[in-house]
């Protein structure tokens, strides 16, 4: 692992993290954004870009208008209330929507300039190219081995590589290669919560993605295992696009670059760096909503 | 109003006749519910009676009852073709029904869209479960055994036990296939896997247990079938050894039933051991099935576990 | 902005995902060509059974008709089959009547269902009401493997002991006493029970009876009634129950008035699937009932139901063009009939328990 210190002082913090909605005060004095975790060094490139965008599900707007700019090797986080759209924004990225039925989707989504939605764009070839982590772990009943080697295979790039160091790659990426080194062959399934979560991450970084999508990844975890995925996420900007969904303010604070705020009925109220959202935010509705007087 | 109420409160209550009533209800309840399990220790007392009566006044040689054929002087008959032909349908009828009906299911669950054809699919499938095994015996018969021309041969029986079998194995599926959690289905789009790579790769090997044990529960239905096979046109004694798919055959249900028909006694003695060694096979299934859905269940709470 | 001309990056798919796509499309048209073999089944039964019954009637098969220019030539008439008291295609005088088999598959159904309608009923009550979970989980699969015997089995158990001792016990327990009472009864209503009468004072029952038939498919289809109907009381929402008990209302009230009537249809579904494998069931009601086309109302008299009928004169491939072999799709194409039926009935009844459900 990275370093033992930074892995404490994040523990420590994540002591106080219920949810969302706790006391506005603990909250205030809690919020500090960790800036040793920014990579705001100079500009970077806009990798995704919305544009009027509006998710319906049946007769219920999920997402409304909602414009914003994510930059490239940068961690953005999503957060909000409950049903605030945040989730089904992250969602619309690599076209898991479209597995919803009564799922439907109005405006652009550019990634990389190119709408997402156009009716040239294969969303298989889509999701190859943009990872996606849920939020309980979901590793295929398979070994760990093959659960990380299974992006490679479906994708057709397995064939003439080699294989292992693949594997290992993925796992070292995900910071688990030292604790399963020697049970490569065992289910996946075996593994704590914690650890099948990191599997997940290694089998979304084994394809070598841009992106990669996170929808909560630590809300069904403790806390020590929760921390350890946030050291791995400030670990993979790195190499990738992470655009988070958390529930967790602090969270948000500590491993964010830029932070977009939804509100309910799925609007973006404001998208700024996660400092000046957090210390200093444009729209009153946020400052309340940080501060736990709102959602 | 409310105050004759009041009064009356404990006075009205007979509550000697409703705890009567109640007793006897549960008592006809227990009664009705034991009826079941009387005729059925009944039947397997009667079958283990008369078979062990046969095997002591006939001394009926359990080897050579186990490998002879069938024969038209009780003395000299066994029932060992018409064991290897009940095998040969059970191998030759899992085939034709598995992949038809797993097929089938994968497309209801994984592809089917909502529309016309698929509601007619999923209401057809109702009515076949429902349609007497004797109708697919008349189907076959008609349509393979004369009209093609093949003769009653044990792949005309199997292709009626197929026929019987498929909408079975095909429930058993969907549910097992339905089962898979959806977000196990999500992990693997979310990879850039196709709808097929996402069914063969994750929900298949994950559905395959409770699939499984549908398909023997399904043979074992079908193992002990009897009417479809004598529509087909079996051979009163099984007096060969099936060489193929292309033998005539008297499996062990018909073997039985035309045993039970003879005249001579023994012929009736051996049909109540045949009778044993068939439910031996069932039970040898139920056994591997109940073993399948344990091992299944494992499984299932290794991931609740989590 | 600069970075839009980038353009895409490859989400648009190449050629080796073509690949993959186009195996994706060819499993679905394989996947669908399954699926439509069990609506091809369904097809064929109708043709096949209309095209060999059409030959019973009219002396050439429709496809014969059709593709060879066979001539028509009506052999037997519907007014004979369907009003006609004597069956017997293959007599030497023939008749063509099918009501007597008709009525033999009717008789044992309702008696079948007399048995395991209301035991199956009383037993689903017990296990869902009354019954420990601890004797509902051993009892419920023993009840079940009733329905997992080969219907072979329970000929066999007809054959060798219900008739012999059970029926045969019962005819002469109901003669012995009865000189004088039968008299007292057969006096009021003749008509109806004369054969009854008759046939108890012969006392013997013969090899088959219609009572054994009742009493086998009776007893096999009780694990239908009893397992779907108690699925069905399970899934009335506990609410309802304490609703009632906290009102004061005793276990028999509360499964009388609150149990039964929310599963009701779920029960008749399995009422309806009973009496349809009841029609359809044919090796224990063809060893246990017998083979003479009777129409009678005697329980104790060999009937012949319209499977055993099938079964007495399945030939395989030596009978084809006999007048036996085309009877036997007249006969399946109206037994199919039948349990279409029911079939659809039971899919009515299940989607309603379905929806007050939902």
């Amino acid at each position: 692992m990275s370093s033992n210190t930074s892995n404490e002082q994040v523990t420590d913090e994540s002591v106080n993290e219920t949810d969302g909605t706790s006391d506005g005060a603990i909250i205030e004095t809690d919020i500090s954004v960790d800036r040793g975790s920014s990579h705001t060094t100079g500009h970077t490139e806009t990798i995704v870009r919305a544009e009027g965008l509006d998710v319906y599900y049946g007769d219920d707007q999920a997402l409304d208008n909602v414009t914003i700019e994510i930059p490239e090797h940068r961690v953005t986080a999503m957060i909000g209330p409950s049903g605030c759209g945040k989730s089904t924004f992250l969602r619309s990225i690599n076209r898991m929507n479209d597995r919803i039925p009564a799922a439907r989707v109005d405006g652009g989504l550019h990634f990389r300039g190119k709408n997402v939605y156009d009716d040239d764009v294969d969303p298989v070839a889509l999701r190859r190219t943009i990872g996606q982590v849920f939020q309980s772990p979901n590793p295929f009943p398979k070994s760990i081995y093959d659960n990380v080697a299974y992006g490679l295979r479906v994708q057709g790039k397995a064939d003439g590589m080699d294989l292992d160091a693949a594997v290992e790659r993925a796992l070292r990426g995900a910071a688990l290669w030292d604790e399963v080194k020697d049970q490569l062959n065992e289910s996946g399934l075996d593994l704590s919560g914690g650890q099948q979560q990191r599997l997940c991450i290694a089998r979304a970084i084994a394809t070598d993605p841009e992106v990669i999508l996170m929808d909560e990844p630590t809300s069904a975890l403790d806390p020590v295992a929760a921390s350890k995925i946030e050291d791995l996420i400030n670990e993979l900007v790195d190499e990738y696009t992470v655009i988070i969904v958390t529930h967790n303010m602090q969270q948000a604070a500590r491993i964010s670059d830029k932070t977009a705020v939804f509100l309910t009925g799925g609007e973006l109220v404001e998208f700024d760096d996660t400092a000046t959202i957090f210390e200093d935010p444009d729209d009153d509705r946020v400052e309340n909503y940080i501060t736990g007087k709102f959602g | 109003m409310s105050t004759k109420r009041e009064t009356d409160f404990l006075a009205d209550v007979d509550l000697g006749r409703e705890k009567l009533l109640n007793r006897l209800f549960y008592g006809t309840l227990v009664v009705a519910s034991l009826f079941g399990l009387a005729m059925l220790v009944l039947l397997l007392t009667d079958v283990l009676w008369e078979a062990s009566q046969a095997l002591t006044n006939f001394d009926i040689d359990i080897g050579n009852f186990l490998t002879a054929t069938s024969s038209s002087r009780a003395e000299q008959a066994g029932f060992g073709a018409s064991i290897i032909a009940s095998v040969w349908l059970m191998v030759l009828t899992a085939v034709l029904a598995f992949f038809i009906a797993v097929g089938c299911a994968i497309y209801l669950v994984e592809y089917a869209p909502e529309n016309r054809v698929t509601r007619l699919i999923e209401a057809n499938l109702a009515n076949l479960a429902g349609v007497p095994s004797i109708v697919y015996g008349l189907l076959v018969l008609a349509l393979i055994v004369n009209d093609a021309g093949l003769g009653s041969v044990i792949l005309a029986g199997a292709i009626a036990l197929a026929l019987l079998i498929v909408p079975i194995i095909i429930v058993a599926s969907i549910e097992s296939i339905r089962a898979v959690p959806s977000s196990v289905r999500d992990g693997s789009y979310a990879m850039g896997a196709t709808k097929w790579q996402t069914i063969r790769q994750v929900v298949l090997p994950q559905a395959m247990p409770g699939i499984l044990t549908g398909t023997i529960l399904a043979l074992a239905r079908a193992v002990g079938e009897t009417a479809p096979l004598i529509m087909v046109g079996t051979m009163l004694h099984a007096t060969r050894y099936p060489d193929g798919p292309f033998a005539s055959f008297s499996a062990m249900p018909t073997q039985i039933y035309n045993w039970t028909y003879q005249a001579d006694r023994m012929f009736n003695g051996l049909a109540a051991v045949g009778i044993v060694v068939l439910l031996l096979f069932l039970v040898a299934m139920y056994a591997l099935a109940g073993y399948l859905r344990k091992r299944y269940e494992t499984d299932g709470s290794s991931i609740s576990n989590v | 902005m600069s970075t839009e001309t980038q353009s895409g990056s490859g989400i648009s798919g190449d050629d080796s995902l073509e690949a993959a796509h186009e195996k994706n499309r060819r499993v679905r048209r394989v996947l669908f060509g399954c699926a439509a073999v069990t609506v091809v089944t369904t097809v064929a039964i109708f043709l096949v059974l209309f095209d060999n019954a059409a030959s019973y009637f009219f002396g050439a098969r429709i496809s014969e008709v059709l593709f060879d220019g066979d001539s028509i030539a009506r052999t037997v008439t519907f007014t004979e089959f369907f009003t006609g008291t004597r069956w017997a295609p293959d007599h030497a005088t023939p008749a063509h009547g099918v009501l007597p088999i008709v009525w033999g598959t009717l008789a044992i159904t309702i008696g079948a269902g007399l048995v395991s309608i209301p035991i199956g009923t009383a037993t689903a009550l017990y296990l869902s009401e009354y019954a420990s979970s601890d004797t509902r989980n051993r009892l419920k699969p023993i009840l079940e493997i009733l329905a997992g015997i080969p219907t072979i089995v329970y000929g066999y158990f007809a054959v060798s002991f219900l008739t012999p001792v059970l029926v045969d016990g019962i005819a002469t327990f109901l003669v012995n006493p009865a000189g004088r009472g039968l008299d007292s009864v057969s006096h009021h209503a003749p008509g109806l029970l004369e054969p009854l009468a008759s046939g108890m004072m012969g006392a013997s029952v013969g090899r088959y009876s219609m009572l054994a038939g009742i009493l086998v498919v009776g007893t096999m289809t009780i694990p239908m009634v009893s397992s779907i109907s108690e699925d069905a009381m399970q899934a009335v929402p506990d609410d309802l129950r304490n609703g009632a008990y906290a009102l004061g209302a005793t276990k028999y009230q509360v499964s009388t008035r609150i149990v039964l009537p929310a599963a009701v249809s779920g029960i008749f579904a399995s009422y309806i699937l009973a009496l349809s494998r009841a029609i359809g069931e044919t090796m224990a009601v063809t060893m246990a009932a017998g083979f003479n086309a009777n129409l009678t109302v005697n329980p104790f008299d060999e009937i012949m139901t319209m499977t055993a009928y099938l079964v007495s004169m399945a030939r395989g491939t030596s009978a084809v063009g006999t007048v036996q072999y085309q009877s036997l799709f007249a006969v399946g194409l109206l037994l199919f009939l039948m349990t279409l039926t029911m079939n659809l009935l039971n899919d009515r009844l299940k989607q309603r328990f379905q929806e007050e459900y939902r």
